[in-house]
């Protein structure tokens, strides 16, 4: 089924295959049990291992990891079940062999460039698997002499939401599970308080009098207490100054949700779909390849993008200029304009975290 | 090496027979464990998504259990000072007890962080070298150091005596003293670590106060000596095996202090935070009076203070302390009052509001309580399991020398509480 496109009524099986109820969830998987999708190639005498219900795979694959690193491909067990499943996506949605090679993955950090392209190979399969969608994935390293930082001007901004659009279809999102890296915050004029905050306000009625818009996101701090909670360094400070994650090296204890002071990590409670049309097929290892369920994920100043010379999709799609992405290396840039001009505050700054997201308004600071 | 191999297996005989009241009792906890097999199955499928958890309040259930039985595990030591330390030795006759207590509320503490992170296949990322271990940063890392350490040592400083008096042969406690002393600190440490991973959150005020792990350490030797007390009564009542009176006083008069320190704790918090209550005040208030119209955990919190309050007076006055039937209460007011007070009003109010001010509240769902009901379970089995043994040990009925009788009998003689009246049921008699 690799090169085939899949037929529509399968598309929505799979797109529908999971919502937030985990009834909806149990009566889907279900159909999805009839297994119409691996039909279309059975393999002759392997029907033992494509006939376990998912649940039975699901125990057989995990004793099979227990086995440990060593075990796995001399049992004679498993070399048939290779073999049954090659081709099939049973193994939550991936092949036998393509789930054995994201369990055993190593870290980011001590992959070899053709473990990275493996992976990079199976990213891509196993989209081409859920959303019968051809997407390219890469791993996209940090440009030379980049630190990146961001501004945003709280006089430009009228609190559209333009923002968070844009980086949800930039980014592959969940729409189910309705993941947004941007909080986009009602607050009253002379307060500050984020607790006086309306998160949930109407976007159709904005500007409203008397209130002025505060957009929140990950602050990519210098001194991330994420990084530092996290057990297994599955998130770290880029060269560049981006705070990314390893999705599959993340554990998904959430140590980073509790230790984030700015709300910006989500967490994937199921399996996040997305349409097939809606999904952004250009895609960064670090940044917004489809995701798993029970993994962390935030905003990473569009690594797929501003690693390549682009702006971020929030700045993009941003139709006030509110926003300003740039390099804080490169004395010509814009953001460097605004922090030497302007007069700038960090959001919770006294707890030390460093961010380099900078809020600001229209009045210049006064020259001496 | 053969010795070790018939002790185990003795061991494994031991703890497959038993009375039909034995069998009930480990068959209804496998029961549990199988609801608990069953649930997770569908955490397994579908994804966190069955619990109640959501972003805003991203620890919920399992994290509140995690936090109070790892407390229950380090309450342990309160056998092993007087025990090892100053020599009691109707408190030694009972301390393989308390060990027992210890490693099976690890193993619960575990079960619950196992059950709560997002990605088991993942787990071996953990394993320094194999996985990628981020020591000594992360006080999850750190946990993981002292929880599997702890587990160790309560297996290993038991097993050690268990197995030289299944041969019939009395060690010098000098001979272990080291890993005993070792013990005792690693207590302390593993609750600190606890306290620690919640109190190193810049981002969350609520926790973000150094009293945390005092307030941890009081309220665990408060939950820990309530739980073990009641243990200890069981063990005499369904066993023959020897509980001396004087223990129980002791461990009843350790509560009643610790929970005076620990209200005190909270005293304090709720002064510092309320006196000119700030920003860092809010999850205080939504806990104790809700904010913004919200008030999920009001009634369950007030529920605690009244629950720890009753238990401290009974404890406290001289009569009901001594009296049985009121320490009882008091024991059972007290775990479940501490357990609510530093399980969910803890955890759950730590992340309400979240950091950008939104309230959200949390409920755990029942399938969540599914996931939870066989990790205690598997405690009490494992627990179950371990008492056993170590008292057919103990008594002489299990061992190389049989009619050896390893010295408990006589522990403490002027303490122990007349035995007859213990009318042996499920271990030794069917």
């Amino acid at each position: 089924m690799t090169d085939k496109k899949l037929p529509k009524s399968l598309q929505d099986i799979i797109s529908n295959q999971n919502t937030k109820s985990s009834q909806q969830v149990k009566n889907q998987q279900h159909a999805t049990n009839v297994q119409p999708i691996e039909g279309v190639r059975p393999i002759e005498g392997h029907q033992d291992v494509e006939n376990m219900p998912d649940l039975a795979k699901r125990h057989f694959f995990k004793k099979v990891g227990m086995v440990g690193v060593t075990g796995i491909a001399a049992t004679t067990g498993v070399a048939v079940a290779v073999e049954a499943t090659k081709t099939k996506p049973s193994w939550g949605g991936s092949s036998f062999m393509d789930a054995m090679g994201d369990l055993f993955q190593d870290h980011y950090t001590r992959m070899t460039d053709k473990e990275m392209t493996e992976a990079l190979d199976r990213i891509k399969r196993k989209a081409k698997r859920k959303f019968g969608v051809d997407i390219n994935c890469e791993d996209t390293k940090p440009m030379q002499d980049t630190y990146f930082g961001y501004a945003l001007n709280l006089s430009k901004c009228r609190g559209y939401r333009e923002c968070v659009e844009g980086c949800i279809r930039e980014n592959n999102q969940g729409r189910d599970s309705q993941v947004q890296y941007i909080r986009v915050l009602e607050m009253d004029e002379g307060d500050s308080n984020l607790e006086h905050s309306d998160h949930y306000y109407d976007p159709a009625t904005v500007p409203m009098k008397g209130k002025y818009y505060l957009p929140v996101q990950c602050q990519q701090c210098d001194n991330a207490p994420c990084v530092k909670a996290c057990p297994v360094e599955a998130t770290w400070t880029d060269k560049d100054g981006i705070v990314v994650i390893d999705y599959n090296w993340c554990i998904g204890c959430r140590m980073c949700m509790s230790a984030c002071p700015y709300w910006a990590r989500h967490f994937n409670w199921t399996e996040p779909q997305i349409a097939a049309e809606d999904l952004n097929p250009n895609t960064n290892y670090l940044g917004n390849r489809p995701r798993m369920k029970g993994v962390v994920e935030k905003c990473h100043f569009c690594t797929q993008r501003t690693r390549k010379g682009r702006q971020p999709a929030c700045m993009e799609a941003c139709p006030t200029g509110a926003r300003v992405f740039g390099n804080l290396l490169d004395p010509e840039s814009e953001i460097r304009w605004i922090l030497e001009n302007k007069t700038v505050f960090r959001l919770k700054e006294e707890l030390g975290t460093e961010p380099k997201f900078w809020y600001f308004t229209d009045e210049a600071r006064a020259r001496t | 090496m053969r010795t070790f191999f018939s002790f185990v297996m003795d061991g494994m005989k031991t703890a497959l027979k038993g009375g039909p009241l034995y069998y009930m009792w480990m068959l209804f906890l496998l029961v549990l464990i199988g609801i608990t097999g069953w649930s997770y199955s569908y955490q397994l499928r579908d994804g966190m998504v069955i619990t109640g958890l959501s972003d805003q309040v991203s620890w919920g259930f399992y994290i509140a259990n995690f936090a109070f039985f790892v407390g229950i595990a380090a309450a342990g030591v309160l056998l092993t000072v007087p025990a090892y330390i100053f020599h009691r030795k109707d408190v030694k006759s009972v301390v393989l007890i308390g060990e027992a207590m210890a490693l099976s509320s690890v193993l619960v503490a575990m079960g619950f962080v196992g059950v709560d992170i997002g990605r088991i296949d993942r787990a071996w990322h953990v394993i320094p070298y194999l996985g990628k271990f981020n020591w000594p940063s992360s006080m999850l890392a750190w946990d993981i150091v002292v929880l599997n350490g702890y587990l160790f040592l309560n297996l290993f400083i038991p097993m050690y005596i268990l197995f030289n008096h299944y041969k019939g042969k009395e060690v010098p406690v000098r001979k272990y003293f080291f890993w005993v002393v070792l013990t005792c600190f690693w207590a302390i440490s593993i609750h600190t670590v606890t306290a620690w991973l919640l109190s190193s959150n810049v981002a969350r005020p609520f926790w973000h106060t150094s009293l945390m792990a005092p307030r941890f350490i009081s309220s665990a030797f408060t939950a820990g000596p309530a739980l073990m007390i009641i243990i200890l009564q069981l063990v005499r009542r369904y066993t023959d095996y020897p509980v001396s009176q004087g223990v129980i006083k002791m461990l009843a008069i350790i509560m009643a202090i610790a929970m005076q320190i620990s209200l005190y704790f909270v005293a304090a918090e709720l002064f510092t935070d309320f006196y000119f209550e700030g920003a860092h005040a809010a999850s205080m208030h939504y806990l104790f009076l809700g904010l913004d119209g919200f008030d999920g955990l009001k009634s369950w919190i007030w529920t605690a203070v009244g629950l720890n309050l009753t238990a401290l007076v009974l404890l406290m006055v001289h009569k009901t302390r001594n009296n049985m039937v009121t320490l009882n209460i008091a024991c059972v007011l007290g775990f479940v009052g501490i357990w609510i007070e530093k399980g969910m009003g803890l955890i759950v109010t730590g992340f309400i509001p979240t950091p950008l001010g939104e309230i959200f509240e949390y409920t755990p769902t029942l399938r969540e309580l599914g996931v939870s009901v066989g990790i205690y379970a598997l405690g009490a089995f494992v627990f179950t399991i371990l008492a056993k043994v170590a008292i057919e040990i103990e008594l002489g009925r299990m061992g190389k020398f049989k009619n050896i009788n390893q010295g408990v009998g006589n522990a403490g003689e002027q303490n122990v509480k007349p035995v007859a009246d213990a009318t042996p049921v499920s271990v030794t008699v069917s």
